[in-house]
């Protein structure tokens, strides 16, 4: 976990958390409220076929999962770090969280090319 | 002296004091800190959602179907919320920092940081009606 691997985490994770800053809250406002709730008329299934079928927005849409996920992965690691005080695992929360974030992103890589 | 000054694996055993799991109740700074920290938890339950919802969408109409009927679960409704909150907390803490982060200078003389943290919210709201326009038109 030494010599440039950290400080690569260190810019994916500010790269992701601003990723997310920009684009979550209107994302998660539209699908997870407006929408189910019926203040906006939701698109059709057709309507986000046709918008995915684009290759700049299944790009935007890998982009948008998978950098959030790694700033999860890296800041998550030192909440477990700081808050559990899990010194001894510090190797294998490592693992684990990007490890997690790098099969979401994979998944993510694998369900867009299946759109296209 | 630089060449001699390295790390070798045989230091003593760390001494660390233990601190209560709860440490950080015991001041509002550190309360703040740590729900700060617990965005990214929710950050990556957004990523997540999507990720199914993008599933849902390759597997056909009646997948989505399911999808958009299970997100009106008063379960999911209430996640939904809790996480918006922690999302617009995240966005609010990482925009104020910036600043902190980033010095932007112009001709040499320093951008105050209430522009520099300013201007993000300005795209902010730009991306956000953009987005919120494209989902939203021709959605018939």
């Amino acid at each position: 976990m030494t010599g440039r691997f950290t400080p690569f985490m260190w810019f994916v994770f500010s790269v992701g958390g601003t990723i997310a800053a920009f684009l979550f809250p209107v994302h998660l406002f539209l699908n997870g409220l407006a929408f189910p709730l019926g203040w906006l008329d939701a698109p059709s299934y057709e309507a986000l076929r046709a918008l995915v079928q684009h290759p700049v927005t299944r790009l935007y849409l890998f982009v948008m999962i998978s950098l959030p996920l790694f700033h999860w992965a890296h800041r998550f690691r030192y909440t477990l770090y700081d808050v559990l005080q899990l010194y001894h695992l510090g190797l294998l929360i490592a693992i684990l969280c990007y490890g997690a974030a790098l099969g979401g992103s994979a998944g993510a890589a694998y369900t867009l090319c299946n759109l296209g | 002296m630089s060449d001699l000054a390295q790390y070798t694996p045989y230091h003593p055993r760390w001494y660390r004091r233990r601190m209560p799991v709860l440490w950080w109740l015991k001041d509002r700074a550190y309360v703040k800190f740590v729900l700060r920290e617990l965005t990214s938890v929710f950050v990556a339950f957004f990523a997540l959602t999507s990720l199914w919802q993008l599933r849902a969408l390759a597997q056909g109409p009646d997948a989505y179907a399911r999808f958009v009927a299970r997100l009106k679960a008063p379960i999911f409704l209430a996640v939904d919320i809790v996480a918006l909150g922690f999302v617009l907390f995240h966005t609010i803490t990482w925009f104020n920092l910036t600043p902190t982060a980033m010095v932007v200078r112009v001709r040499g003389k320093r951008v105050p940081d209430m522009i520099v943290a300013g201007s993000n919210y300005v795209v902010w709201v730009l991306v956000s009606a953009a987005v919120a326009w494209i989902l939203t038109r021709g959605v018939k």
